[in-house]
């Protein structure tokens, strides 16, 4: 599927409960040529699509629906994300995020998907490790170095680093007066 | 938990012991707490950070050519597919047109790290189920090659031979005829390896239906690699995404369905069938021209974010570069094959004897840098 069509089909599962849609156009759309590509209105506060310097369709997603964004983009047959192959820790400056490159084994098409929480003394997401095993060491990587900590994952401590390590070191506010060489 | 049996009202009760960080199994500094119930394991927890040197926070205040000597720490087994992974990351950002000729010398040099890296599992693998004269064997051939990349780069191990718009040098003048002579003797010693361990029955039972990872698991898990594929999952980048001069090339993804130690190792044995195939089609035109294109002396990336992947000989590496405009890149990110095929340690050794973890971990082929970084 092409990052266009992506882009109407995923959009079309959060639309703008403001903007006032064409009754036929809120069934679900059965092939990719039915797809009305200029019509779906997102809701901007849930759901943000950005091409602009990256190769790949990304979406920046509200923290509260990460995890039902991500549960259809694995379950639906049109898009079958089944293969998360990257999912790293951002420290945006303000902001900290997750970033979570998906790929899909059947239709071979490649999303990724951004979530930011402003929230720096106490970051807490969803964790998408029921959908995708490998996330569960990812998360734990992401927690170990960003401090970022996921509802429901089955086993949330440090995973390099040893339990009374103090701050988070990939952070860019971090520091460490010792062991860090700066320039 | 708590069992008696009937017969002999011995108590058997779960207990955990440590198996490394100085296990020679475990290849490195990478230490596993098993829980175990006699010998059967029920639960596998690595315990890493052994050699954690933060690649990707040194990253952030390096500039882009610095960060290719960095990735040669990583998996140092396929160094050379490392640093042509930053190289490819750095090009595409920069849009540079390379020279055919640099990207037929990567296709090759790649391809003969593979071969390499195979060996040198194959060596162990023997090791670790108890045929030490594998080691022996695996070292020998592989030292061909280490004597071709010496010539060539001046290094063995850590090549450093790509840099951000070529190759820092151009190939020796015996360059080819020494790829040839490695070709030809590497096809009558592969058979060799077939005779000594593929067919021995002691083998055979150590191996077969042992750690058995399905399909659907093996996606769900990021597994990449021979890993992968022998579980049927067509996963191979060279093929899906195909980077420097593997889209000129013909090959067959080597794919197994029976997903156990046994296929892994026979996946990885074909690849090094098909990586002497690749290096055949390309050997003999290798084009003529430049082996660099000049770039800046200080690297700006555009602003933005680019992700190139690779198939390293343990899977597929990721590299993700969030870059601000600056000569050092924002954020970067290492997506490494070996962390994630270690995810699934815990998921296919339960059930199994120690004996079972030790095999099953060496056709796993962890390089504990590529998970520590």
């Amino acid at each position: 599927m092409t990052n266009e069509a992506l882009q109407a089909l995923i959009g079309s599962w959060y639309p703008n409960p403001e903007a006032t849609l064409p009754p036929e156009k809120k069934e679900a759309p059965t092939s990719d040529e039915a797809l009305p590509t200029e019509e779906i209105v997102v809701n901007p506060s849930l759901l943000e699509f950005n091409e602009e310097g990256s190769q790949f369709l990304n979406i920046k997603v509200a923290p509260e629906k990460l995890h039902s964004l991500m549960e259809r983009l694995k379950q639906d047959e049109q898009t079958k994300f089944d293969y998360l192959f990257c999912l790293s820790g951002v420290d945006w400056g303000a902001e900290l995020g997750v970033v979570y490159h998906l790929e899909s084994t059947i239709h071979r098409h490649i999303v990724v998907v951004k979530v930011h929480t402003a929230d720096r003394e106490d970051p807490t997401l969803d964790t998408v490790y029921d959908l995708w095993a490998t996330a569960e060491f990812h998360e734990r990587e992401v927690f170990d170095f960003f401090g970022i900590k996921f509802n429901n994952h089955p086993n949330l401590k440090r995973l390099f680093l040893t339990e009374e390590w103090e701050g988070f070191p990939l952070r860019k506010d971090y520091e460490d007066e010792i062991n860090m060489v700066i320039k | 938990m708590e069992t008696t049996t009937k017969e002999t009202n011995f108590k058997s009760e779960e207990y955990f012991i440590n198996m490394g960080p100085q296990h020679p199994a475990t290849h490195g500094v990478l230490r596993l707490l098993l829980t175990i119930d006699g010998e059967i394991i029920r639960k596998v927890e690595p315990d890493l950070g052994y050699i954690h040197r933060s690649i990707e926070k040194m990253c952030e205040r390096d500039s882009y050519q610095q960060i290719v000597h960095l990735t040669d720490r990583m998996d140092y087994l396929s160094s050379n597919i490392n640093n042509e992974a930053v190289c490819l990351t750095v090009e595409n950002a920069l849009q540079l047109e390379i020279p055919e000729r640099v990207k037929v010398i990567r296709t090759i040099i790649g391809e003969l790290t593979r071969i390499s890296s195979h060996c040198l599992w194959w060596g162990v693998m023997g090791m670790d189920v108890g045929a030490l004269t594998t080691y022996f064997y695996g070292f020998r051939d592989r030292e061909l090659i280490n004597d071709i990349f010496e010539e060539t780069c001046g290094a063995r191990l850590t090549m450093n031979y790509n840099v951000p718009g070529g190759l820092m040098f151009d190939i020796h003048p015996n360059f080819v005829q020494r790829v040839k002579d490695f070709l030809v003797h590497f096809k009558t010693k592969l058979p060799e390896y077939d005779r000594l361990l593929t067919g021995n029955v002691i083998f055979h039972k150590r191996t077969k239906g042992v750690g058995i990872l399905t399909k659907e698991d093996a996606i769900s898990f990021g597994a990449s690699g021979p890993v992968a594929r022998a579980s049927g999952y067509s996963c191979d980048v060279r093929k899906h995404h195909p980077y420097s001069a593997l889209d000129k090339v013909s090959f067959n993804e080597s794919l197994k369905t029976e997903g156990d130690t046994f296929a892994r190792y026979q996946v990885r044995i074909q690849e090094m069938w098909e990586s002497m195939s690749i290096i055949e089609q390309l050997i003999d035109n290798i084009p003529e021209g430049e082996h660099r294109v000049t770039t800046n002396a200080v690297i700006k990336l555009p602003k933005g974010e680019f992700y190139q992947k690779v198939e390293t000989a343990r899977g597929e590496l990721g590299v993700y570069i969030i870059s601000t405009g600056t000569k050092s890149p924002y954020r970067l990110k290492f997506r490494s094959p070996g962390f994630s095929n270690l995810s699934l340690l815990n998921h296919i050794a339960i059930g199994g004897k120690i004996g079972d973890l030790v095999a099953t971990m060496a056709t796993l082929d962890l390089v504990i840098p590529d998970i520590d970084r």
